[in-house]
């Protein structure tokens, strides 16, 4: 047992009794990196000196009552704008932005709470892509099996978490980017209600569907990460000014009595949901049933025009927001450019990567003259319907249940090559973004052949986070897949 | 079944102020056709008299006070700059 098998609430009792210090789990986290990096690459840039000072005067100012996140050591995805701490959203455009002059609100709130920031993770630039391998940088590797991927967006924030690297991280999703790499990781990732955590600092792709959100071990971990985070922020006009419940006191509730429903269209084959996906998700739904739940059959009917109406609004979105990387500010810039166009042009194309070039290409297109209506706005249409199917469930029901992706992790360079395929992976979390809902994954299994993580994904209505931390403490209390470690590095 | 032609796929990357070698206009043209294909599945659907979603939540112009308050310092502002000269950000030259 290392401290990493430590909840955060474990953590703090074991800081007021003196059995470790913040240093001491600050050290463990750089020694941990020390030891695995080179397998993994969960870390993009690592902030070691400021970690050390920081843990020392946590260590000599520790009040006599800490919250859940003083001194414990966190990663964050590389799309969260650190102040003085390089910030580079994966891509080669931002390589030499060093130092960013403020804080994401979130990091505001963590900073409050007294967190120590490790480093900042790895990802698909600009958060497009669902393997890590379209960073600028290089890919990260999935810790239960280096030679498959660790899932994308958020690709580092789950393999560091997985690896036992950092106690949490935060991600981003805005189509599933929380919750397939926890998914591939075999961690607890959540995607917020949108609109609960500040996106202020967050470097936009699609502004209407990106949340940040916590990746954990344990589902009591999430839940205090969240609580961190969440909450009404005037620097971000899409805030919601709801309030915050308390999110740890709904975790022991039991699911006696909770009606969950199980989509159709999640366990069919037709979305290439693999069987043996599917075997594991039935099997956690009879753990439900045996705690007291109930679980019927609906239908989301419009699921399968999710994906394509997904990639035309989330394109749309990102080509007007990428459009603020003109070279002149802040980041790459070309040399030998002839007037102002050049510049923006060969800036643009000699920092971004291909799979960023598609989607502003292709969003572009879906917004121009003529092709508005057919595209963009009949995509915004089919976002109606497919929010009203969920609206209609959540009349009857508590949660939606089913799998976060249809099969488990697959190798490095699989899929890379086939943007359409990959794209058709994201079919079972897209929509919980479009209609803006809250999900989690947390593991449920592991592959018969390379034993790797298969993640279920339990859904909720609008700001209904209590509900889902609730089903799955519950499920995650009476089951034991996430005790298990990766065999990585030596120490399990 | 509308096909991406080559000048459109140029037309797009110059709107997009994008710089497109030949090759990648090659590319592009098969791909951007290809996820375009896909995307009129939606076609499928008769979409009449439904309301487009453009944001989930119901928000509506969200206002703050028009007051100053203290942000970056020019010094700040410029400290990212790949190129600037007397406090300014430098580009190229834009007219004659």
């Amino acid at each position: 047992m290392t401290v990493f098998d430590y909840t955060l609430e474990q953590l703090q009792a074991k800081l007021h009794s003196k059995e470790v210090t913040v240093t001491d789990l600050v050290q463990a986290s750089f020694d941990r990196i020390d030891e695995v990096e080179d397998e993994v690459k969960s870390f993009l840039t690592l902030n070691k000196e400021q970690a050390l000072e920081k843990a020392k005067q946590l260590d000599e100012n520790m009040p006599e009552k800490t919250n859940p996140l003083y001194g414990i050591p966190a990663g964050i995805k590389d799309n969260i704008v650190t102040k003085g701490l390089r910030t580079t959203c994966a891509s080669q455009f931002l390589s030499n932005f060093d130092d960013p002059l403020y804080d994401a609100t979130v990091m505001e709130k963590l900073n409050k709470e007294q967190a120590v920031v490790i480093g900042k993770l790895n990802m698909d630039e600009f958060a497009m892509g669902s393997t890590t391998e379209n960073s600028g940088y290089y890919d990260t590797r999935n810790p239960w099996n280096t030679d498959y991927v660790p899932g994308g967006s958020s690709g580092g924030s789950a393999a560091s978490v997985a690896a036992g690297e950092v106690f949490y991280s935060l991600g981003s999703d805005t189509g599933g980017s929380i919750r397939q790499p926890a998914s591939f990781c075999g961690v607890v990732g959540l995607k917020p209600t949108y609109g609960l955590v500040s996106r202020f600092g967050l470097v936009a792709f699609a502004s209407s569907l990106d949340q940040i959100g916590p990746l954990t071990r344990t589902v009591e971990d999430n839940a205090y990460v969240l609580q961190a985070i969440a909450g009404h922020d005037n620097m971000d006009s899409t805030s919601a000014n709801v309030d915050v419940p308390n999110y740890h006191d709904a975790l022991k509730d039991g699911v006696k009595g909770l009606k969950i429903a199980v989509p159709k269209e999640y366990l069919s084959s037709q979305e290439g949901i693999q069987p043996e996906v599917r075997e594991k998700v039935e099997a956690a739904l009879e753990v439900f049933k045996s705690l007291g739940a109930t679980v019927d059959e609906v239908s989301l009917p419009h699921s399968k025009y999710a994906v394509a109406a997904y990639y035309l609004l989330a394109s749309s979105e990102a080509s007007a927001n990428l459009a603020r990387f003109d070279g002149i500010r802040y980041g790459q810039r070309a040399e030998n450019a002839e007037n102002l166009i050049d510049l923006f042009k060969k800036s643009r194309s000699e920092g971004f990567g291909d799979e960023v070039k598609r989607r502003i290409m292709l969003g572009t297109f879906a917004l121009s003259s003529g092709y508005y209506d057919a595209y963009y706005k009949k995509a915004q249409q089919v976002r109606t319907l497919i929010k009203q199917d969920f609206d209609k469930v959540f009349e009857d029901y508590d949660v939606i249940i089913g799998p976060t992706s249809p099969t488990p992790a697959y190798k490095i360079g699989e899929k890379i090559d086939d943007p359409l395929t990959m794209y058709a992976d994201d079919v079972l979390t897209i929509p919980v973004n479009l209609a803006g809902v809250p999900g989690m994954s947390l593991p449920c299994g592991f592959s018969k052949d390379n034993h790797l993580p298969i993640g279920l994904q339990i859904i909720a209505k609008h700001f209904d986070e209590k509900t889902i931390y609730r089903a799955a403490y519950a499920y995650e209390q009476a089951t034991e897949h996430h005790k298990e470690r990766p065999n990585l590095g030596g120490a399990k | 079944m509308t096909d991406i032609s080559k000048d459109q796929v140029r037309h797009v990357a110059h709107l997009a102020r994008l710089a497109v070698s030949e090759e990648e206009v090659d590319r592009m043209t098969k791909q951007l056709g290809d996820i375009i294909h896909y995307a009129e599945l939606l076609n499928e659907l008769d979409t009449t008299g439904v309301e487009p979603t453009t944001h989930v939540l119901d928000l509506k112009n969200v206002m703050r006070k028009d007051e100053p308050r203290k942000w970056i310092t020019r010094e700040d502002a410029l400290k990212n700059a790949p190129d600037q000269k007397d406090g300014q950000f430098k580009v190229p030259t834009i007219l004659e």
